[in-house]
């Protein structure tokens, strides 16, 4: 082969096999690029609202951020069934919780000098709620009492708080009728007082005018507010939907023929609604919640969803999903 | 010297062009059939979000127009409220929902089968299915136990191309047959379904009626027909590889991680972009439709690539 022919195949191997590892070098670092962003998106995912105090201001436009104090009722034997359940999911989403117990243990449980028992339940809020006051003023400026058989969702919990002011004397939760006239909030479905309102149950068993006069831990706190002008707030959708619960949700959302008032729907103040719309989307508490069906619920508020769903009810905008051009059957 | 410099540049530059050339060449194809999987490979995975953000606005838009699934759900009067149940909740989600039972029922419609044999029914609403397939290409089975979510089905096969033979769900493996459990839901691309309609016609491949001695459940026959034409069962699963088909219920399955992964249970459990559960009572359905379409904590957007609007007319979703 003459010089110049054999230069020119040299060449033409050289060129190839060059390029031929160049683009072997750019496609790998492709594939890793991918994948690497892949691992963020897997980390970032759908997991905002599992690390709430990353979260800013997401419960809308007050300009005071609802701080709220989770105080939970329980007791030494339910500890392992049932209040470490609640540590695991929707406790770690309040800005701080209290377990409230006869015993100090290291879960860790607060002492209340208080025995256990159904008849020393209201002596149990009384003296939690001023440990609160003289412990926890400042560090909140919303107080919810729940059970150890509650589950809450708190960023809607949020969101609702966030459109009334804290220094008000209001009161929370799933209002019920009879015994005090402006009604009472269910103690299981959990109820919230501003810092206004906890002042003035501190401040009304200072001066007697809030006594330990009933056992009825609910209804009897709920006789204190009324003593003290703390004001009950209607905490029902835009659209009339219930958030707080005192039972879990298939004794509302399962259909039924129209009918009077059931056993679990008596006390309530505002007519109850069954079936479908019973409920806000934006649920706030459930009640006679344990073990499986705590970790159940967080699976469906925080975990499972349907892919790119538009929901209807969309509180913050005026249109509504269902005005929209839909597919579907 | 200088010509011999010459004629190895040259070379050189020839031989990159070729190079180029060629791999350009080995590399083309249009996404959805790079998206295809190896079919024996059994494990299939929605597309990520940086794929789906490579395609244009308007692909987007066409994929998403052009995937419809039609739902097949066999029913049985002895099951009459599994079957409102279904008609009541997620079913509403289907662009296409068709009921086929075993015999006629006064209190719902359905397109009756005549049929008391369960792989003979199963055989027949399959036929059916394809012969009224019109432009839809995308095929999921249940029974009225199983809660679905049609959005997360969507997601997981939008890039798939239904021309190409797909059998999807939850894969369970008896001796030398992989087979998609029926209590999960099975998903069936067109091709597979066209596949699987061919080979009903050849009676020692996939008998319409099993000989008494040696009955398969249905879901196992519909693999051994399905395997004589090439089509494989593949398992679905999400990004981290958890599955998206589950024969229990989702209190069965959190129990389970409650024994086997006690300081992480619900990321231990099931996925967030499930598609079925089964083993459903009709309240249970009714609390799903709840839970999963509408009870969300407020201040999250995720910003999904894709939209599904809610159905016309339906109240609980």
């Amino acid at each position: 082969m003459r010089p110049k022919d054999l230069m020119f195949t040299i060449g033409l191997m050289t060129g190839f096999f060059t390029l031929h590892l160049l683009l072997n070098s750019i496609v790998p670092m492709e594939q890793v690029s991918v994948s690497v962003r892949n691992g963020n998106h897997r980390l970032n995912g759908h997991n905002a609202y599992t690390e709430p105090s990353k979260r800013n201001n997401s419960a809308g436009n007050s300009p005071t951020s609802a701080r709220i104090l989770c105080w939970i009722m329980t007791g030494p034997k339910n500890l392992e069934s049932r209040t470490k359940h609640v540590k695991a999911t929707w406790g770690k989403h309040c800005h701080k919780v209290l377990y409230m117990s006869s015993v100090k243990t290291d879960f860790p449980t607060v002492e209340l000098n208080v025995s256990e028992g159904r008849e020393n339940l209201y002596w149990k809020t009384i003296k939690a709620l001023q440990y609160i006051h003289q412990h926890h003023l400042d560090g909140a400026n919303w107080f919810l009492k729940a059970d150890d058989d509650t589950y809450v969702v708190v960023e809607n919990l949020k969101y609702i708080l966030s459109k009334f002011d804290p220094e008000k004397p209001l009161y929370m939760g799933r209002r019920f009728k009879p015994f005090i006239s402006q009604g009472y909030m269910s103690g299981g479905a959990g109820y919230v007082l501003s810092k206004e309102a906890l002042r003035r149950f501190v401040r009304g068993f200072h001066t007697g005018e809030c006594t330990h006069f009933s056992t009825i831990e609910d209804m009897a706190l709920g006789k204190c507010m009324e003593t003290m002008k703390v004001e009950p707030v209607d905490t029902r959708d835009m659209k009339g939907r219930q958030t707080f619960h005192p039972y879990p949700l298939d004794h509302y959302v399962i259909r039924q023929q129209r009918r009077p008032r059931p056993w679990n729907m008596i006390y309530d103040y505002y007519t109850p609604i069954e079936g479908p719309n019973c409920c806000s989307d934006l649920v706030v508490s459930f009640h006679y919640i344990y073990a499986v069906q705590q970790y159940v619920l967080e699976y469906l508020t925080y975990h499972l969803r349907p892919y790119g769903y538009i929901y209807r009810f969309r509180p913050d905008e005026s249109v509504e999903a269902d005005n929209k051009t839909n597919r579907g059957a | 010297m200088l010509s011999e410099r010459g004629s190895f540049m040259k070379g050189m530059v020839l031989g990159g062009v070729f190079c180029l050339v060629l791999s350009l060449l080995g590399s083309f194809s249009p996404i959805t059939e790079s998206k295809t999987e190896d079919h024996h490979h059994h494990h299939v995975k929605a597309a990520s979000k940086d794929e789906l953000q490579q395609l244009s606005e308007s692909r987007l838009q066409e994929l998403n127009n052009q995937l419809q699934i039609s739902c097949v759900i066999m029913v049985q009067p002895k099951n009459l409220v599994y079957w409102a149940a279904a008609l009541d909740t997620w079913t509403k989600h289907c662009d296409k929902a068709e009921f086929y039972t075993s015999e006629s029922s006064k209190a719902l419609e359905a397109i009756d089968l005549n049929e008391k044999d369960d792989w003979a029914r199963l055989h027949k609403a399959l036929k059916h299915a394809y012969e009224n397939a019109g432009n839809i290409r995308w095929f999921f089975v249940a029974q009225p136990s199983t809660f679905a979510i049609i959005e997360n089905l969507k997601y997981l096969v939008l890039t798939k191309n239904p021309e190409q033979p797909f059998y999807l769900g939850k894969t369970v493996k008896s001796g030398e047959l992989e087979y998609v459990e029926f209590n999960g839901g099975i998903v069936l691309s067109y091709e597979a379904l066209k596949r699987l309609v061919n080979v009903f016609q050849d009676e020692d491949k996939c008998p319409e009626r099993q000989s008494a001695l040696w009955k398969l459940s249905e879901d196992k026959q519909l693999a051994v027909c399905l395997k004589f034409t090439g089509v494989f069962a593949e398992n679905g699963e999400d990004v981290h590889g958890k599955g998206l088909f589950n024969s229990r219920s989702v209190d069965n399955l959190i129990s389970e991680s409650m024994d086997q992964n006690p300081n992480n249970v619900v990321k231990g459990c099931c996925s967030d972009m499930a598609i079925t559960f089964s083993s459903m009572s009709p309240n249970q359905m009714q609390v799903m439709m709840f839970g999963v379409y509408r009870l969300r904590p407020y201040g999250h957007d995720f910003q999904d690539i894709l939209t599904f609007y809610p159905p016309k007319g339906s109240d609980n979703d």
